[in-house]
């Protein structure tokens, strides 16, 4: 308390003399009349200021009437004086924008009411199409586009003669064509070419916009309108096919990204993990971990805390990968049943060892800045994580490819799979090959969970959502085959996406797990089947 | 007059286990009823309840036994076939409420009303009568067995596929019946339930009644397993069990077997769940959850697989453990011991407690009894699943 007074104090003089300095070569006109009415806080008074702000164009009146809606409008009773407050806490005088130091304690925030707060948007509304901002001048002219106002028509006319930016332009062009379209008296080449302007834009609003139109239009401009329409709902139905295929390869490198390591134990070594999921939930946690640790120690490393968290994870992972396979795995082989029973066993173990740890709530991991946002293609909106995991998926692909194929692990590991006798006959040592395999399937798993702890909840229960989908995939791109399974998962993902719209999300989901039931019916070694004598191994 | 086949299905062992099933199914209820509240020797009514689910586990136990003990089907969407005839039997006990819900509707059960369903659906009608009810409790699980096995076992998905796409069939049928549009009450199921056959499902009478006929069931259902195993489509089983291939090649259609069995050990599933459900009071899609099919594997890992007798008791002693832990201070500690017992029992206890309990007593019992070779030896065959694919 006492310090403010003291602050206060000490900016007195200063405000005593911008107070004066000001003051002095004010002439009162109309819209210095308009902002002194805000003062005696009548909600007649207010409303015939804003008509007259929303008006007058001065380059004051758009700060002046956001205030208003924003309660930061302040009005001193006494000397008739308005401030506005800005967001950034520094006041100005309303009515000659002149920094002001503080602000009265007499001065209150001018009142609105329902009937005032349409007004005050009405006249933002008109006053953003001449904000500085090109990017506020785009939106206004889109809500023009919207309600197709058709008073806005001058205000319109005048924002486009001098409109430089390209985009602002764009909008602009389609607004005004929105109210000639709406405009009973404009006339029918006006409207031809307005229709033509809203035909090229094309989007959802378009078609709305067009369909709208009254039945009581000239036959010309009718059939226009109708060929527009047509026009503009073929584009669409080809965007939103764009759109369900983008998703569902979205789904897909999720899908890909879960089975992965999935394909590694169970495709190449046989052996079904039930405790898959899990991995996957330790990547996440470990992500978490990373986060926590630079959050409180190194803020400025936040947006490189994914990078450091896929070695970790693929560390952590992988070796209590090695050590389940050590401890447990190594025992049951050629036990497959006995094996899902111990895996299954043991996801539940970790699940609750993370609970106990963790707790059994949802853990925030944050997103990096590269990794937040969005950008439009055409009609569509494409979020960055997506886009990056897509990447990062295929990216795990091939590299684990090469290293089956190019590395003398990979050698060992694929001479394993083909024939163990004869690959241990051949001087491999296949017990320590077994546990890197796996080790390598739980590090994949791992990495996994850190990019999906992007798109998911971050709980115990993660990995349980993942493991069922993944043995899909796997069983249904024919086990023991990475390229069946790439496969496999965008297949799976984009058919999801296209079914979900039909279907509806869960049944679609139902859909496709009865499909791949069938599916297996019909080739019950998946899409692409290992030949040989190892299929019968 | 017993017929031959049961005579000759029954060993020491089992005439044991079925008079001591026939003793409890008994003497329980009739401690209940008769004897005065605080006496020693009365089973309190909460008890019974707790005791009938065992039973009704201890069946579902059973039926998963028969097909991976004795024919190496690991399915793990039994809890589907257990959860279908749960919700037959539930459908019926909706019926029965009649104008006693909270709207009062005579036709429509609560949730109906409250999800605006204009009449009943087509597949709810008939569930007004128990006959009617009791055969869907058998031929539902039944004919989804039938039809899921048919298309399995003709294109030969075996081993773990098959454990994979019957996981996934329950996962199916979980994601399927949490929907409100699905007619079956959607995530709160089916509960509130009434009377059955007239009776007030929470009287200490109708408790102590389903007790006794879960284990009334438990008999029935074991006699049947009994008889199916020691006969000679038993024997095919077990040489489908232990080398598909070779019996295939001795001219036996494998397919048709599986499918026999799978069917069978589906409608003693349903039966198991429709007995569960006056019991416990509610079904809801939570039993379809694929971690409820493979915790009733473990109970058969746990007592000993391809016995029966193991199955059942594993069935109980898995789930009193389970009572006893979760309610208690180690509660947070038990999924940490589940997760344990499915570790340990493969690596350490294979053939469960009653196999390997089996395969101590044996070499005794075969020195003093010589009469009882055959049938010892015949225990010995069952009691070690060889399980290499």
């Amino acid at each position: 308390m006492l310090t403010n007074f003291f602050r206060n104090l000490r900016a007195l003089p200063f405000a005593i003399l911008l107070i004066f300095a000001t003051a002095l070569p004010v002439l009162a006109g109309p819209f210095e009349d308009a902002v002194a009415k805000f003062a005696n806080d009548e909600f007649s008074d207010t409303e015939e200021a804003i008509g007259v702000l929303a008006t007058g164009g001065n380059s004051l009146a758009y700060a002046i009437i956001s205030a208003l809606q924003d309660g930061r409008l302040m009005a001193d009773p006494d000397t008739k004086k308005v401030y506005v407050t800005q967001p950034d806490g520094k006041a100005i005088d309303a009515a000659t924008g002149a920094p002001v130091a503080s602000i009265p304690d007499s001065a209150t925030a001018v009142r609105l009411n329902n009937r005032l707060r349409r007004a005050v948007e009405a006249a933002l509304g008109g006053l953003t199409l001449l904000s500085p901002d090109p990017a506020k001048r785009i939106q206004a002219a889109q809500s023009v586009f919207k309600t197709h106002d058709e008073t806005m028509l001058p205000v319109i006319d005048g924002a486009l003669q001098k409109e430089t930016n390209k985009g602002a332009k764009l909008a602009f062009t389609e607004a005004r064509a929105a109210i000639l379209l709406f405009k009973p008296d404009a006339t029918d080449a006006e409207k031809l070419e307005a229709i033509a302007t809203i035909k090229a834009r094309g989007d959802q609003e378009a078609l709305a916009l067009l369909t709208g139109l009254t039945g009581d239009q000239p036959p010309a401009i009718a059939r226009a309108a109708a060929n527009a329409t047509s026009a503009i709902q073929s584009n669409l139905a080809l965007w939103s096919t764009v759109q369900n295929a983008w998703y569902g390869l979205s789904l897909g490198s999720v899908l890909l990204l879960a089975a992965i390591g999935l394909a590694i134990t169970f495709g190449v070594m046989g052996v079904i993990n039930m405790a898959h999921g899990e991995m996957v939930m330790i990547g996440a946690y470990v992500t978490f971990m990373v986060q926590e640790i630079i959050r409180t120690s190194y803020p400025g490393l936040f947006d490189y805390s994914l990078l450091m968290a896929v070695p970790l994870a693929f560390i952590v992972a992988g070796a209590i990968g090695i050590l389940i396979e050590r401890s447990i795995i190594r025992f049951l082989y050629g036990r497959p049943l006995e094996t899902l029973l111990a895996t299954w066993g043991l996801s539940l173990v970790l699940q609750q060892a993370v609970r106990t740890m963790f707790g059994p709530t949802n853990r925030e991991v944050g997103s990096p800045s590269w990794m937040s946002g969005a950008f439009e293609i055409g009609q569509i909106t494409i979020t960055y994580n997506r886009l990056w995991i897509l990447c990062f998926t295929l990216a795990v692909f091939a590299i684990l490819l090469a290293m089956l194929r190019f590395t003398s692990l990979g050698l060992e590991m694929r001479a394993v799979t083909q024939n163990r006798r004869m690959a241990a006959s051949m001087g491999i040592a296949t017990s320590r090959v077994d546990a890197l395999t796996f080790g390598l399937g739980s590090g994949i798993a791992g990495i996994a969970g850190v990019a999906l702890s992007q798109i998911d909840n971050v709980s115990p229960n993660l990995g349980q959502s993942y493991i069922i989908d993944s043995f899909m995939v796997v069983v249904f791109g024919g086990v023991g085959n990475l390229w069946g399974t790439l496969v496999g998962a965008f297949t799976l993902g984009i058919a999801n996406k296209f079914l979900e719209p039909v279907a509806g999300a869960v049944l679609g989901k139902i859909a496709i797990l009865v499909l791949i039931i069938l599916f297996i019916q019909k080739r019950p070694r998946g899409l692409f089947a290992l030949k040989g004598r190892a299929v019968e191994a | 007059m017993m017929p031959h086949v049961l005579m000759r299905s029954l060993d020491r062992s089992a005439t044991l286990f079925l008079i001591v099933v026939a003793a409890v199914g008994v003497l329980v209820p009739l401690s209940n009823l008769l004897l005065p509240a605080g006496s020693v020797f009365q089973v309190p009514t909460y008890l019974v309840a707790l005791f009938g689910k065992y039973v009704c586990y201890a069946i579902l136990a059973l039926s998963i036994d028969l097909i991976w003990g004795y024919c190496g089907i690991l399915s793990l969407g039994h809890g589907a076939f257990f959860a279908l005839g749960g919700y037959a039997m539930g459908m019926y006990l909706m019926r029965q409420i009649g104008s006693r819900g909270v709207y009062g509707n005579p036709l429509l059960p609560d949730f109906m009303v409250f999800l605006n369903y204009p009449e009943l659906p087509w597949y709810w009608y008939g569930f007004d009568m128990f006959w009617f009810a009791a055969l869907m409790v058998i031929l539902v699980p039944g004919l989804l067995a039938f039809c899921f096995g048919w298309l399995a076992f003709r294109s030969r998905v075996t081993g773990v596929y098959l454990s994979i796409i019957t996981q996934a069939m329950t996962y199916a049928l979980l994601l399927g019946f949490f929907r409100n549009d699905f007619g079956f009450g959607g995530n709160n199921g089916l509960t509130d339930f009434k009377d059955i056959l007239g009776f007030n499902v929470q009287a200490d009478g109708t408790r102590a009644a389903l007790f006794a006929l879960s284990c009334l069931a438990l008999f029935v259902g074991f006699l049947i397993c009994r008889a199916v195993v020691t006969s000679k489509l038993g024997k095919v089983l077990i040489a489908v069990r232990d080398a598909e291939s070779r019996t295939r090649f001795l001219g036996y259609r494998v397919e048709s077997y599986k499918l026999f069995v799978f069917t069978l050990s589906a409608c003693m599933a349903g039966v198991a769940g429709a007995l569960y459900v006056p019991q416990v009071g509610i079904i809801n899609p939570g039993e379809f959850a694929p971690g409820n099919s493979i915790e009733a594997v473990i109970w058969v890992a746990v007592g000993g697989r391809g016995t029966l007798i193991g199955a059942a008791l594993g069935a109980i002693v898995v789930n009193y453990a389970k009572t006893v832990f979760t309610s208690g201070p180690l509660a947070p500690y038990w999924l940490f011991m589940l997760g344990a017992l499915f570790i340990l029992v493969t690596l350490l206890l294979p053939k469960g407690i009653v196999g390997t309990f089996n395969s101590w007593w044996e070499p005794w019992k075969a020195q003093g009894i010589s009469a009882n070779l055959a049938s010892a030896a015949r225990e010995h065959g069952v009691s070690e699943p060889d399980m290499a694919e």
